[in-house]
């Protein structure tokens, strides 16, 4: 649930994570019995203070300001709570980059990120590259050079493939090849997608 | 992944101090390794300390060594233009471990801390005394094609997955600990330990203990750096065996020589008494080949990584020659 929609003012987070560390504390010294005969309501608001933490999160240019559990990744608070479902779950363990986007500009998997470590973060997805209805040259290349088949991996590809232009690693085939090794194509559109991203290295024009 | 408490902190010694304070307490870094173990419940710890607003990213020349923070990231190191013209080596060795995406939230701290990657330690309805002591080992008689040749045990026979480790031990690095009772040095070799009769450690960091930083003496090897890794696949796999080789030579007389081998034990395996062979004689295959020789005394293969026993010495004389010949 975000924090707008629960109307809680700024800071609010912040406060209610100090509140979190003593009410632990007090629930853990409370009998069983006592909590039992407690309010049913106040359980469940207890219950949402321990999970929840506040972040504040830009995605794709968009301010959010956000209540999460810990435990969610940044991967799952895209796709489930902000309903960006361009970025991927391919493996879920950091294995095959499907879920690659860009944390203040840097390329890094999704999945293996906490959400909460993303506070005051900007993050970019596959949903945020074009401008309007203009592809991002690395999209229009990837239509061009028909780097993808079933088209699960594409997302990642392209976000990985943007940062390895940008970071100056793709200055050959080679090189290329090598720094897009974290991410894996079941269908192998690999020669494709290595022609894509040397075309727009080539091209000069800004990714 | 079952839940647990999150704060963040912003000084070591709070980080050090909120740790003491809970049992089951964990810091995260780039959190590559801790969210994997925790996805899988290979562990789960009650709470988690982000360290990533500790100020520890530095990467600098002080006197004659290089401070490298536990903060600064895989490829920030990889990539800096000290490391790169000081030490090569350890450049190369970060580059050859995961991918990019990795290496842009891994941290030099975490990269130390990763957990094998043994499978019956991954796998938790399988016997493994490294997750569960007293549970037994699989891979002993199962299957150890990625398991340890050299100071395995009777309990364990894991390998350390680390390839910046393999350079940092090999240089001769020394890492600064900071705990409740203040900071403490050790030097690299020492951070890691073999399995004995404690498989479930890993290393001897103590309990409530931070990594604060890496220091690396500077050294006359760079111009003859090379880190050799051989896998299953052309980048993107752990090591099944990896070499780094630094050597100074004097035309072709071998001055100094830092070896250590990777996928090959529970800790970064430093070469000794190779070295010892070396330093003072000619850098010749003939030589280089005595030194694997001697590298391979009391290495002992299971069933599935026999084939070992032939990789490494081959890579230690590949690495040495691609060192040699480095302009
Ligand atoms: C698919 C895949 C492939 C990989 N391939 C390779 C490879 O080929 N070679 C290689 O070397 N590595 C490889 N890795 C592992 C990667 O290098 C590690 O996951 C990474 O270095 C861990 O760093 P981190 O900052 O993300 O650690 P985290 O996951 O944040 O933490 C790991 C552990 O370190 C502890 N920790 C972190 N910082 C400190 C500190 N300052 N003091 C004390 N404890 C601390 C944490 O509590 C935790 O227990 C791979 C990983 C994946 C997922
Ligand atoms: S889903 Fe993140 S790397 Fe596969
Ligand atoms: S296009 Fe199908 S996985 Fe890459």
């Amino acid at each position: 649930m975000s924090v707008k929609e629960e109307n809680i003012p700024e800071n609010e987070g912040r406060r209610d994570f100090l509140k979190q560390g003593t009410l632990f504390t007090a629930l853990a010294l409370t009998p069983v019995s006592l909590l039992k005969a407690a309010d049913q309501k106040a359980d469940e608001k207890f219950a949402e203070l321990f999970e929840k933490v506040s972040l504040r999160i830009k995605v794709n240019g968009k301010a959010h300001e956000l209540f999460v559990e810990p435990r969610v990744t940044l991967l799952d608070l895209l796709r489930e709570q902000l309903a960006l479902t361009g970025t991927k779950k391919g493996c879920d363990h950091g294995q095959c980059g499907a879920c690659t986007v860009h944390i203040d500009g840097t390329r890094v998997n999704s999945c293996l990120q906490l959400a909460v470590m993303n506070e005051g973060k900007e993050i970019t997805t596959i949903e945020g590259l074009a401008n309007e209805d203009v592809l991002h040259p690395m999209q229009a290349a990837f239509i061009k050079h028909d780097g993808f088949q079933c088209g699960y991996c594409t997302p990642g590809q392209i976000m990985s493939a943007v940062a390895c232009v940008r970071e100056g690693h793709a200055g050959s085939k080679g090189e290329i090849r090598e720094y897009m090794s974290g991410n894996i194509c079941r269908c192998g559109a690999y020669p494709n997608i290595v022609d894509a991203i040397e075309e727009v290295h080539k091209s000069g024009v800004q990714v | 992944m079952i839940n647990f408490t999150y704060v963040r902190t912003t000084t070591a010694k709070a980080a050090v101090g909120l740790l003491a304070k809970e049992k089951n307490a964990k810091f995260i870094a780039g959190g590559t390794n801790l969210v994997d173990l925790m996805k899988r419940g290979v562990t789960a710890p009650d709470r988690l300390i982000d360290i990533n607003a500790v100020p520890l990213k530095q990467i600098e020349l002080v006197g004659n060594m290089m401070h490298i923070g536990a903060l600064a990231t895989n490829t920030a190191v990889a990539e800096h233009e000290l490391v790169k013209l000081h030490f090569p080596l350890l450049s190369l060795a970060l580059q050859a471990g995961a991918s990019q995406q990795l290496r842009n939230a891994a941290t030099v701290g975490g990269n130390m801390m990763q957990r094998t990657r043994c499978g019956y330690f991954y796998d938790t309805t399988m016997p493994c005394n490294k997750r569960a002591p007293g549970t037994g080992c699989g891979a002993i008689t199962g299957y150890n094609r990625m398991h340890a040749i050299f100071g395995g045990s009777e309990q364990c026979i894991a390998v350390h997955p680390s390839d910046m480790c393999i350079a940092l031990v090999a240089l001769d690095s020394t890492v600064v600990l900071s705990g409740p009772k203040g900071e403490r040095k050790l030097k690299f070799i020492d951070f890691h330990k073999l399995a004995g009769t404690t498989p479930d450690k890993d290393n001897n960091l103590l309990p409530g203990e931070m990594i604060i930083r890496v220091e690396i003496p500077t050294n006359k090897l760079a111009a003859h750096s090379y880190y050799v890794k051989v896998r299953d696949r052309a980048s993107y796999a752990f090591a099944l065996v990896s070499v780094a080789a630094g050597l100074e030579l004097q035309g072709n007389k071998i001055v100094d020589v830092k070896l250590a081998m990777g996928g090959v034990a529970h800790k970064p395996w430093r070469l000794l008494e190779a070295e010892t062979f070396l330093k003072g004689k000619m850098a010749t295959e003939a030589n280089f080949k005595s030194a694997a020789q001697i590298a391979m005394k009391n290495a002992k293969a299971y069933k599935e990584n026999a084939f070992k026993l032939k990789m490494a010495p081959n890579t230690l004389i590949e690495a040495l020659n691609l060192a040699k010949s480095k302009a």
